[in-house]
């Protein structure tokens, strides 16, 4: 187990490394430091002078990939490339084209987030499960008939007009939330209800008819026949038979989001002006703040491989056959 | 003087690819019984025959070319610069009604009150008349009896399309079945057909009542408003069709020779190539889609300006643009079939008939096309019906972030994105919204309604159920 | 399963309606009796440095916080400069090469040396900072902290001690010096070396040092420069290189604001921009207000600075300022409020949405919310919607000193260059390019399309007939207008163009236009521009492009066609004009004449006028300058936006400046009437979500019947 756990970190440098060249490669095609510079020192009499001192500064004056000037080993070290990638394998994420040290910033920011991806995992697992086993229950009924159409028509709608919607009803004329901002400590519990909510509803759809067809996949198993064979109620073989065996993949499932929750959601927390991580890395392509985007994707992938590395794991602990090999 | 599109050659190419699937198919059993069962199903019929219209409008859109400019010396033919669509010719009366600004569904004064010079010299403030909505009514109080009347029309030359080509549609399915013509009706009403045709004409008369009359409304009436510089809401919402159906379709053209080459190469050989193969896959999946597509979009803008010469329309850089959007969707979304072919061809490459081909030393090349390709067909086939859908709803989100089609060009995501601003008017502006809502639910909900039915067919797992 | 979803939809709402007050108020609630001031902004302030900043957004907060010698008197118009703590307003005195005191009309080519010399009020005092903080011995205490120490600390408010002192002189002569620092990039570095005596030779000296010792505290105090210099404990000079009228704005700006050394060492200490804390980040003036909290992703707080002076509220103003109010405060002390929170607002909508709830007690006005707000009265008169007017909303309207434009290339083969061919393409293109229509649309009349470079409210701009541009616009009925499109097709067929087609090719004219705009309003922007083309029946094709990439092009000079803006940085007609003086062309020099405009006509008569004293002699040589500008036409002079901001009846003392920035103190608040108003307009509506529930609860009927039915079946 562990040596496994092992060799998938160390499957991981690769990976990253080539996230951060496909990263580096894109941006710099894209923004030439000189770019980076005129965005950071404003707008009006910018000089280039000024913008070669900002260069300077930063750390752009040197080559992107390869320096030809430098000695020996200097040639790959004393590059953009590397002076700028090699910290990210420790977790050191430098500081933004603005100045900030990034890892505080990120260290800020990934609460935020978190209050609201959490709860809305949580209560979303709750809603769709109890959503999916009613439906499961009244199979080849009318009520889940429509109820699966209603699913389909839920899911075939944009979530930006679950967002419009729900900013124009319950915050501008239901004046029941406020309309968008973020607060510290229990202040933000009223600033999280109208996000959680729209995400809540927005993939209402899609996720109840992925657990009603688990849960009725399940219905079909040997087991679940024998306990209602022997004359086990309904409701008794739903709860213990089905529920208890349909979580399981379901929860496999939600594993590999897990490390995901601390990037937080792009469009919910820009529409919303939730100071998390998504907005954090909307701005930084917009301002072109290229140390931040860099920072981020690179972060991203972490938790992305982080989370694959759990799924495996949550399979071998729920179903012992498995070995990882 | 046609035009061809980048895009447009390619929608035409995937429209001779799914023409030659479709007689490949119908040869072959394994995929004629699944499609069968799809043909059977009443709702799935109902959404082809809705799919279907939003394709003929997209295809329309997609045959441009430069019109005839009327010259004083006729001999000699010269063309507008302009280039417009066979749909714009057949749409034509509406991006000629533009009014100065905002103005409602059906209406015949403009949403905003202006300042007017009367001929006597006096300025009132008031709401002036439209230029084109309404303009045959004398007097704008009787507009609510005139939308009736008007529809009268609409509807009954909706009802006789509708006829004509059903009438058309029974005489060929009489002849095919070798009954006479009222005998096929009889087994159509009764429900006695192996398609199920009462659901598919019902269907169609309804989409085709619905829109003639929106058409011929639309030349009397902006039926859904106009937007803030005074265009039609209905053309725009038209012309965002092929932009939708252009994301949802390309995107899959472009990524499906990667996903099938690699994830069939990576389940065949396994070993080296698999590990290149996963390795490839993984990375690109761990970058945040959105940064991809924003890198990729801004790359194209430097591109764009430096090569500024070759881009001589607005028309061509929309259309590279949204030509690029597809391949870095593409490209972001290849990732996934690649994993499921790759698993599958793992355990087809294990059935005796493979090892035997392998055994009598019949190429790589070969098994892979001959004996491992149409294995993983229905795969490919989920999996592409399924992406529409998502990848028709992921344009309105880039479109918030501005990495979506290029702003000029019509499509829901930009509707939306504007509409956000509309909603924050008093009164709302809620008109755009609601055309892009009503025109996107119908694709995507006839989609996924679609795709429901293929999966069931071609997946045995869920069919049961 | 859909009245399942609506029940999960009103629980978190129904848990919610335990708490008191306004539901949707974005605050706390104990903040509520407190003097506070809400607003938003927009973006991320950048720099917080004043010598390094340099835009609107920042010089919100620096106004408070920072204290430069001058200021903008409040009420009286037009702009006039004023003490701010400086004694007086400082005089030029002029020198020749001889060191001879010239008189002030002496011609600008004999004057070698401009010496002025500021005396600053002894009653002044810095916020309290622990850069000042000393311990028991005298020593600085947080001025060479230990890794350890600094590595501990994450904001300012964890350093225990702080202290003031007083504003000396030498803060000022700092500051000067700061601008060629090698390590703080000040915008205005180039512009000030070319006018402030010595500073360049004292930037190579700077640099120099810093290559010397990298990373190493500069000592400014032991580099004197001629440039600047304290004379005692409150009295500095400024010397310039030669005649510069304009110099006076420039000592209003946040450029020149003073910066103790004290926080200079602190913040240059090793370590300290590891942990955020950086000058940018946590400014030290001796404003009225002190920023306590910055966390632009979310807030910025500005709190009573307690070490302020308590400058008097002005005693006069301007006419009519006594009746509406804004001498009520004369002569008492300010500021008026405690605290200031700007909230982060990225999108308008909720902006306007949480103003009209009462949550910020003003707001500007974007498109989309103007005709819920504004009604223009027949006359053309503004004023505000039954709707604001129930709500007892104010509404002020004033010109703003800027100008939005478009330009030509002045080097573009087709619409650049002083042939008449091009010159008449373009006078055709600006009559056909209807503004008034422009206005209308997008900025619903808030703007006044433009005669010339000059917008009302600088010297040299002329109203009615005598200002308008005789190329583009006719005087018609007491009225400019616009020249008909027939006009412009006429200038067109001239220009050798005849039905959008080059006559001697037969090639059809095709033209480009760079815009650094995206976003959702861009596209209606576009479409509206490529209609304007249409009219002569060319084809323009818009190359929409990020700022980044757009100014490239401009430095390039391979744009053709593109948009822009200026924004005055002091109210003289030579901040506007330098935009056509040819010297200052972009390409090559890297100025702000984006068109490349030349001529040497106009360039010769702007030296002449750049030194001039506001005056009928003035006037005619502006009025020379824009004749020739207008006829070369490089510009389609745009339009003159409109500022027009709504406040709240408990927000008083608003008055628009839009050269001051340090407006904060003159404003006062009626806490008590804001939250009486707030609970007013935020009832919560529970009507709505009671039915709700009630149609969920009926429909529930029917599935719980097909339950019981079902579990009985099953059962038996």
């Amino acid at each position: 187990m562990i040596s496994y756990i092992i060799r998938r970190m160390l499957y991981a440098i690769p990976i990253l490394i080539g996230v951060n060249v496909i990263t580096f490669v894109l941006f710099f095609v894209v923004n030439t430091p000189d770019d980076i510079a005129r965005m950071q020192l404003g707008q009006k009499r910018v000089t280039p002078e000024a913008i070669e001192k900002w260069k300077a500064d930063h750390g752009y004056d040197k080559p992107v990939l390869w320096n030809s000037d430098a000695a020996a080993a200097g040639k790959i070290t004393e590059t953009i490339f590397f002076e700028n990638s090699v910290r990210l394998f420790v977790f050191d994420f430098g500081r933004s084209d603005s100045g900030r040290d990034i890892s505080y910033d990120i260290s800020q920011r990934m609460w935020p987030s978190l209050a609201i991806t959490v709860p809305s995992l949580i209560i979303g697992l709750l809603v769709y499960i109890t959503f999916a086993l009613t439906l499961a229950f009244f199979r080849a009924t009318y009520i889940d008939t429509w109820g699966v159409v209603l699913c389909v028509v839920m899911m075939s709608i944009s979530s930006m007009f679950y967002i419009i919607g729900g900013q124009y009803l319950v915050g501008k004329l239901l004046h029941l939330v406020p309309i968008s901002g973020y607060d510290t400590g229990t202040e933000a519990i009223k600033f999280l209800v109208l996000p959680v909510l729209v995400g809540l509803v927005g993939s209402i759809g899609s996720s109840t008819r992925w657990y009603r067809t688990i849960f009725l996949e399940e219905m079909g198993k040997d087991f679940v026949r024998t306990a209602r064979a022997k004359g086990l109620s309904e409701t008794v073989v739903l709860y213990r038979h089905v529920l208890r065996n349909g979580l399981i993949p379901i929860l496999t499932g939600v594993v590999v989001i897990l490390p995901m929750l601390f990037i937080g959601s792009l469009i919910t927390e820009s529409f919303f002006a939730i100071p998390g991580l998504g907005s954090y890395t909307i701005d930084a392509i917009n301002n072109q703040d290229f140390a931040i985007v860099r920072s981020m994707v690179f972060l991203g992938s972490v938790l992305y491989i982080l989370g694959l590395l759990l799924t495996d794991i949550s399979y071998t602990i729920v179903d012992p056959r498995i070995r990882l090999s | 003087m046609p035009v061809i599109f980048l895009t447009d050659g390619l929608i035409f190419l995937l429209l001779l690819m799914v023409t030659a699937f479709i007689w490949y198919a119908r040869r072959h059993e394994h995929l004629r019984v699944p499609w069968r069962q799809v043909g059977r199903n009443g709702m799935a019929m109902s959404a082809v025959v809705v799919l279907l219209f939003y394709i003929i409008i997209g295809l329309l859109d997609s045959m441009h070319f430069h019109p005839r400019v009327e010259t004083q010396n006729s001999t000699e033919s010269r063309y507008s610069n302009e280039i417009i669509s066979v749909l714009d010719v057949l749409l034509k009366h509406l991006p000629e009604q533009t009014e100065k600004t905002y103005s409602a569904p059906f209406a015949t004064h403009a949403y905003a009150m202006e300042t007017i010079d009367h001929e006597d010299g006096t300025r009132t403030r008031e709401y002036p008349r439209l230029q084109h909505g309404g303009t045959h009514l004398d007097d704008p109080e009787n507009r609510g009896q005139d939308i009736l009347l008007k529809s009268l029309p609409g509807i009954a030359a909706g009802l006789l399309v509708w006829m004509t080509i059903s009438f058309m549609i029974v005489m060929v399915l009489a002849r095919n079945a070798g009954v006479t013509i009222s005998g096929q009706l009889r087994y159509i009403v009764h429900r006695q057909t192996a398609l199920p045709w009462h659901t598919i004409l019902l269907t169609l008369g309804a989409v085709l009542v619905l829109f003639v009359w929106a058409f011929y409304l639309s030349h009397y009436y902006h039926i859904f408003g106009t937007d803030k510089v005074g265009q039609d809401v209905f053309y725009q919402a038209i012309k965002s069709i092929r932009t939708g159906l252009m994301i949802g379709t390309l995107t899959t053209l472009v990524m499906l020779p990667f996903a099938l080459m690699l994830g069939v190469m990576a389940g065949y050989f396994r070993g080296w190539v698999d590990d290149i193969i996963q390795y490839i896959y993984t990375t690109l999946n761990s970058i945040p889609g959105v940064l991809l597509i924003a890198a990729a979009i801004l790359m194209l803008e430097v591109y764009m300006s430096n090569h500024s010469g070759d881009f001589s329309s607005n028309a061509h850089r929309a259309d590279l643009r949204l030509f690029f959007l597809c391949v870095i969707l593409g490209i972001m979304s290849w990732t996934g079939l690649c994993r499921l072919l790759r698993g599958e061809t793992m355990k087809l490459r294990e059935i005796d008939y493979v090892q035997a081909a392998q055994a009598f030393g019949v190429s790589h090349v070969t098994i892979m096309i001959r004996h491992l390709l149409p294995n993983v067909m229905h795969i490919v086939m989920i999996t592409i019906v399924l992406d529409f859908s998502a990848l028709v709803l992921a344009e309105a989100v880039l479109a918030y972030i501005n990495i979506g089609v290029d702003p000029s060009m019509s499509s829901w995501g930009n509707m939306i994105n504007s509409a956000r601003l509309e909603m924050a008017r008093e009164p709302v502006v809620w008109w755009s919204l609601s055309a892009a809502f009503v025109f996107m639910l119908g694709l995507v909900l006839a989609a996924n309604l679609f795709a429901d039915a293929v999966r069931d067919a071609f997946d045995p797992r869920i069919r049961e159920y | 399963m859909n009245f399942l979803s609506l029940v999960s939809l009103a629980v978190p709402v129904l848990l919610l309606s335990a708490c008191e007050g306004s539901l949707n108020n974005p605050y706390p609630d104990s903040e509520s009796d407190k003097n506070i001031y809400y607003d938003s902004f927009e973006e991320r302030p950048r720099h917080l440095d004043p010598v390094a900043s340099y835009s609107a957004n920042e010089y919100v907060f620096l106004g408070q916080i920072y204290e430069p010698p001058l200021q903008y008197h409040f009420l009286k118009r037009p702009y006039q400069l004023v003490p701010l703590t400086a004694r007086e307003m400082p005089e030029p005195v002029y020198y020749n090469a001889d060191g001879v005191i010239l008189s002030a009309d002496a011609p600008a080519e004999e004057i070698s040396q401009v010496r002025y010399v500021i005396r600053i009020r002894p009653d002044i005092h810095f916020q309290p900072h622990p850069a000042f903080a000393r311990d028991d011995r005298g020593e600085y205490r947080y001025h060479s902290m230990s890794p350890e120490a600094i590595n501990a600390v994450h904001t300012l408010d964890d350093f225990e001690h702080s202290a003031t002192r007083r504003l000396t002189a030498a803060d000022y002569v700092y500051q000067v010096k700061r601008m060629v620092h090698p390590r703080v990039h000040s915008p205005i570095a180039g512009l000030m070396s070319k006018y402030i005596a010595g500073l360049d030779e004292l930037a190579s000296r700077l640099k120099t040092a810093n290559e010397d010792n990298p990373g190493e505290y500069i000592d400014l105090h032991d580099y004197d420069f001629k440039g600047a210099r304290a004379i005692d404990e409150t009295t500095f000079e400024i010397v310039l290189k030669q005649k510069y009228p304009q110099f006076i704005y420039w000592l209003s700006m946040y450029f020149f604001s003073p910066m103790p050394w004290e926080a200079d060492v602190f913040y240059s200490q090793a370590g300290m921009s590891d942990q955020n804390i950086t000058l940018d980040w946590y400014p030290v003036g001796t404003g009225p207000f002190m920023l306590t909290e910055n966390n632009p992703n979310r807030r910025m707080v500005l709190e009573r600075n307690p070490n302020y002076r308590g400058e008097l509220y002005p005693e006069e103003g301007e006419e009519g300022d006594a009746e509406s109010g804004l001498l009520r405060d004369a002569g008492r002390a300010m500021p008026f409020i405690d605290k200031a929170v700007y909230s982060l607002e990225r999108e308008a909508i909720p902006t306007w949405n949480k103003f009209l709830q009462g949550y910020y007690d003003t707001s500007g006005l974007v498109s989309d919310s103007f005709d819920q707000a504004v009604r223009v009265g027949s006359g053309g008169e503004v004023m505000l919607t039954e709707e604001m007017r129930a709500r007892d909303i104010n509404l002020l309207t004033a010109v703003t000193t800027s100008t939005f434009y478009m330009g030509f290339n002045m080097r573009d083969d087709v619409v650049g260059g002083d042939s008449q061919r091009a010159r008449l393409l373009r006078r055709a293109v600006s009559i056909a390019v209807d503004y008034e229509e422009f206005v209308s649309i997008f900025a619903n009349g808030r703007g006044k399309p433009a005669q010339g470079p000059l917008p009302p409210g600088i010297f040299g701009h002329r109203e009615g007939r005598a200002g308008i541009n005789p190329y583009v616009y006719d005087w018609v009925d007491g009225r400019a207008q616009r020249k008909p499109v027939a006009k412009a097709l006429e200038l067109l067929e001239q220009a050798g163009y005849s039905n959008g087609r080059d006559v001697r090719t037969g090639e059809p004219l095709v033209l480009y236009l760079d815009s650094p705009a995206a976003g959702p309003g861009s596209k209606a922007n576009f479409d509206w521009l490529r209609k304007q083309f249409r009219k002569l029946n060319i084809n323009l094709v818009i190359r929409a492009t990020d700022y980044n990439r757009f100014q490239e092009k401009m430095l390039k000079g391979t744009a053709q066609i593109y948009t822009w803006g200026w924004n005055a940085d002091y109210p003289d007609p030579e901040n506007f004009m330098f935009l056509l003086y040819g010297p200052n062309a972009k390409v090559g020099s890297n100025g702000e004449n984006a068109s490349n405009y030349e001529n040497p006509e106009f360039d010769r008569l702007f030296n002449i006028m750049k030194s001039m004293p506001n005056g009928e002699k003035r006037q005619q040589v502006i009025d020379d300058m824009i004749e020739i500008a207008r006829r070369d036409a490089p510009w389609l002079w745009g339009f003159h936006p409109l500022a027009y901001s709504l406040h709240h009846s408990w927000y008083h003392n608003a008055k628009p400046n839009l050269m001051a920035n340090n407006t904060l103190k003159y404003k006062r608040i009626d806490v008590p009437l804001r939250n009486k108003l707030r609970a007013e307009w935020n009832r919560p509506v529970w009507t709505p979500v009671i039915i709700l529930v009630l149609v969920l609860l009926v429909s529930l009927l029917p599935a719980a019947i097909l339950y019981k039915r079902r579990v009985e079946r099953s059962i038996r």
